[in-house]
């Protein structure tokens, strides 16, 4: 019954072709909806076990005899990620498009709407199918849909080349996949996921991990194979690249979990490998972000820092499968899919925030912010709370996930040999590192844009957006808050997918729920002592005389915006100590000895993606201009292409007669 | 609890050491040992003064940071008491929770609008963020040596150790956490709370605008400090398994030692150069990886 739903919900989202933008956009959320209750209603029964009427309904539609589609318990976590990102992104777009409706015509809204229905289709097909060619079919909607998601502004030339250079990268991951798929049929006869185990139990495993891993990182952006993503993102619009943050690089992490967990061999390599990619994605990732002046963008490269510490807790998972350590695969495991939830509520609602910021100042350069909070004030707050829990900081949500991780490091030291606990303690560092830099790259995100004094005219005139708007984030606050307050609520059903799946059955259960609790008291603890004191605050200074007066300027009273600290001079410390890792432009002209009255200059700086210019750039360049010289045979002369014919066919009867072919 | 108590009791008392030692140092008469606290009452019965720039973030940054120290304080142990609450790897939650403190001092000070503050707040966050590995290293090393995650479970566990050369880490672990409680409390080296030029501070040039009210629960916020990091300097070196009095008077001790240190330090030495700063902060965590490794040579890992 239910897989019926499932197809007629599939067919009707071509109906938004013969709406009108408004009725279209309610059309498509009623679909989504329906969707959304369909599908969270086959994954809360896989959670407690029972899968069966959704995977059944199925497979008589198609009178298959094998499950088409399969619930476990990770395919219905992932499921349950995208349902809400997925349905706080469209509720939100709805706002959020509202100036562009006298701009694009009607078709440009179905298309948009169209492509996120099935954006949000193939991600749960992707998650469900187990088959490899459906997956891959999947996969490929999956890309193309975001592809039309990422150019609906598409009058601008850069979007259009941006999608373009998406679309190729997804491409150029896809290989990887299929390559990885047909590598399985060769060799057990079945391309599907559940062969990997019989492929990975007669094979050396690393070689096929990697080959998936590449397919995959390149859709969740691990660095080096980032370099699409702080374009793709800058580009779409804002919902869009909040649901691209938070759940379809997700996919690329679905991925390699399931790889992952299928693995039998080889595990201490590619335990070792997954983490120092992670780690170097996790450091630099943050480093980056801290760099950039476009809002989106520094989101962008955030998204490359948690993915990298969700890779930290997948290659501690395997290290701990590895060494047979249960808590240790335990505890990364469930670290890192908690994180993957944790991340796709806190950057979503970022990126909704960013998208608000830039429709009420008309600018994603944060230099020309400043003291929107005043103006903006839920959308200051609610950027807030998405700031701080992305910084992993207690009582929010990042803290869990990152606690969990660093648990499961913490606890296995002590019986972990030599080699095992140096690396052990450089992951607790490099998670440390990230953590502090996070700290500095979101106050500095939030000081510049909601805090001071507007820095434009443009930020002067900003207005807080409606409540159609801000309503839709709150859905995403709560659960950030919830998870970081009542953790044990979060943490069980997520130790129940993997203790189900994986077997694991650890005596340290009741006490590790136990620490959770402790959790909660600390975080309650926090919470009266902060109400408290404000509380006493407020009574006190009720008392007290209040004045106003200016920001003490050391003796200049002249106020001006432009004496504040701007995001570049705030980065400017960090730079110059990861001088050795990244690479930045200064574009200036020097004052020479003779220059007695210098007149105006003009000082600029900018901060380059190393691995975007060595890794794709230059060797795209390079590829460039060997066609180039090989275009010289594009004669345009008819005469020579039938020559060129005629050679071809006589170096194949060369070759024929040579036996080579 | 009561070990809290007394953490509070003692860290009111810090900052008044640090003076005396100072000014007899100096040759000076120099203030009394509750000059800090008189000055705390003044700030209290004071009224408050806000820059017209400001906005809540400023208003509550103060009280939020106040709140995450008292937290903190709560996962503290004391002596053989253990502390308030405590879970594993709680020293985690410690660390992060001090941190949330922290993002809220620098957002408040970004919140004024000027170019001191701001610098302030980005020195504060640069160098509390490099002085983290170090805590790690740290207590991760501990938690290695004794198996033991939570911050009263590795203290006690420590003091069972019967392997003598362990004093070693000990001797190392009390260097570093004097080192770290001088960067969180912004004092000699890496500032200098008395410098009178903004733009060689970074806590003081942070709080600038602060007044009344706030201004004296941001004080009461690294008195604080002084006593919570005393407390695990007093949970490195005194045996757990002695009674509660020893430990008190140790306690008491070791925290009457914290503020001489502090003052002599400052007393004789100058600041460092700002852009010496971060090798000096790193170098910490340098020292800490130095801890690490004798441990793994006392188990036997090699």
């Amino acid at each position: 019954m239910l897989g019926i739903f499932f197809l007629i919900l599939l067919g009707l989202s071509f109906g938004v072709f013969f709406f009108r933008k408004k009725s279209g956009y309610l059309y498509s959320l009623l679909l989504v909806m329906g969707m959304v209750a369909l599908t969270t209603h086959g994954a809360v029964q896989a959670l407690n076990g029972n899968s069966q009427s959704f995977v059944h309904g199925f497979n008589n539609i198609f009178r298959s005899a094998t499950d088409i589609l399969v619930l476990d318990g990770l395919s219905a976590f992932f499921i349950l990620v995208i349902n809400i990102t997925l349905l706080v992104g469209l509720l939100y777009a709805n706002g959020y498009l509202k100036p562009y409706h006298s701009r694009m015509g009607n078709l440009r809204f179905a298309v948009h709407y169209f492509s996120y229905i099935w954006l949000y289709f193939s991600m749960l097909l992707v998650v469900m199918l187990r088959n490899g060619v459906l997956f891959l079919i999947a996969w490929e909607m999956m890309a193309i849909s975001s592809f039309f998601l990422v150019i609906f502004d598409a009058d601008n030339r850069n979007i259009l080349k941006t999608g373009i250079n998406y679309l190729v990268q997804m491409h150029v991951g896809m290989l990887f996949i299929l390559v990885g798929f047909l590598l399985v049929e060769k060799s057990t006869g079945s391309i599907s996921f559940d062969s990997l185990p019989t492929y990975f139990a007669n094979s050396s495993n690393w070689p096929l991990f990697l080959l998936f891993f590449i397919g995959f990182a390149i859709k969740a952006g691990f660095m080096p194979l980032h370099t699409w993503l702080p374009e793709a993102h800058p580009a779409a619009p804002s919902h869009v690249s909040g649901v691209m943050s938070g759940v379809m690089i997700k996919m690329g992490i679905y991925g390699i979990f399931r790889v992952v967990l299928a693995t039998q061999s080889d595990l201490l390599i590619i335990g070792v490998l997954l983490l120092a990619v992670s780690l170097i994605s996790g450091l630099l990732g943050v480093i980056y972000a801290i760099l950039q002046h476009d809002l989106k963008r520094l989101l962008a490269y955030h998204s490359i820092e948690n993915i990298g510490i969700i890779g930290v807790g997948l290659g501690l998972g395997i290290i701990g499968k590895a060494t047979n350590n249960q808590m240790l695969m335990l505890l990364g495991f469930s670290g890192a899919l908690l994180h993957t939830l944790n991340h796709s509520l806190f950057k979503s609602l970022l990126f909704f925030n960013a998208g608000s910021v830039y429709l009420a100042a008309k600018t994603r350069d944060i230099e020309k912010c400043g003291g929107l909070m005043k103006t903006m004030p839920y959308t200051a707050l609610l950027f807030l709370l998405g700031s701080i829990a992305i910084c992993g900081l207690p009582p929010f949500n990042g803290f869990i996930s990152e606690y969990l991780i660093y648990f499961g490091m913490i606890d296995t030291m002590h019986g972990a040999g030599f080699s095992q606990s140096i690396l052990l303690l450089f992951s607790i560092i490099g998670l440390t590192l990230i953590g502090g830099l996070a700290v500095f790259c979101f106050t500095k995100a939030f000081g510049v844009i909601f805090l001071g004094s507007p820095r434009s005219k443009q930020a002067e005139n900003a207005i807080e957006v409606t409540h159609s708007m801000i309503a839709p984030q709150i859905i995403s606050a709560i659960l950030i808050v919830a998870i970081g307050v009542v953790p044990a609520l979060f943490v069980k059903p997520i130790f129940g997918i993997f203790s189900h799946d994986l077997k694991i059955i650890i005596p340290e259960y009741h006490s590790f729920i136990a620490n959770l609790s402790g959790i909660s008291a600390a975080s309650g603890v926090f919470i009266i002592m902060a109400v408290g004191i404000l509380l006493l605050r407020y009574i006190h200074l009720r008392r007290k005389p209040i004045a106003a007066g200016p920001t003490w300027g050391c003796g200049y009273t002249l106020e001006s915006s432009r004496l504040q600290y701007t995001a570049s001079s705030y980065a400017d410390s960090l730079s110059q100590l990861a001088k050795p890792v990244i690479r930045r432009k200064i574009i200036t002209e020097p004052i020479s000895e003779n220059d007695i009255f210098p007149p105006s200059r003009a000082f600029s700086t900018h901060s380059e993606d190393v691995f975007r210019e060595q890794l794709t750039n230059k060797p795209v360049n390079k590829f460039l201009d060997w066609m180039k010289k090989i275009a010289i045979m594009q004669t345009g002369q008819i005469q020579h292409y039938i020559l060129y014919a005629f050679l071809f066919m006589l170096l194949i009867l060369i070759l024929t007669y040579l036996n080579f072919i | 609890m009561l070990g809290i108590i007394l953490i509070i009791i003692a860290s009111l008392l810090v900052p008044g050491v640090i003076i005396r030692t100072k000014s007899i140092a100096s040759g000076r008469k120099g203030p009394g040992l509750f000059q800090p606290l008189k000055d705390l009452r003044v700030l209290l019965r004071k009224g408050s003064v806000f820059s017209n720039t400001t906005g809540l973030i400023f208003r509550i940054a103060p009280s939020l940071s106040l709140a995450s120290i008292v937290c903190a304080l709560t996962l503290v142990p004391f002596g053989n008491q253990g502390a308030l609450i405590t879970f594993g790897a709680d020293f985690v939650f410690f660390a992060y929770i001090l941190s949330f403190g922290k993002f809220f001092a620098i957002i408040g000070a970004l919140d004024c609008g000027s170019s001191f503050e701001g610098m302030g707040a980005n020195r504060e966050a640069l160098y509390s963020m490099m002085v983290e590995p170090a805590f790690f290293i740290l207590l991760g090393t501990f938690a290695m040596f004794t198996g033991y995650t939570s911050f009263t479970d590795i203290f006690y566990g420590f003091h069972l150790s019967d392997n003598n050369y362990i004093l070693i880490f000990s001797v190392i672990s009390f260097y570093l956490l004097i080192q770290i409680v001088m960067i969180e409390n912004s004092r000699m080296p890496i500032d200098d709370p008395k410098t009178h030029l903004e733009l060689t501070m970074i806590h003081e040039v942070m709080i600038l605008d602060y007044s009344g009210f706030d201004k004296a629960l941001l004080h009461i916020g690294t008195f604080l400090k002084y006593g919570i990091y005393g407390a695990l300097i007093t949970a490195i070196l005194i045996n757990t398994k002695w009674s509660i009095y020893i430990q008190i008077f140790a306690f008491f001790a070791v925290v009457v030692c914290l503020g001489v240190i502090i003052g002599l330090n400052e007393s004789f030495r100058a600041r460092n150069k700002m852009g010496k700063n971060p090798q000096f902060v790193l170098t910490l965590s340098g020292i800490a990886l130095v801890a690490f490794v004798i441990v793994l040579l006392l188990m036997g890992k090699f």
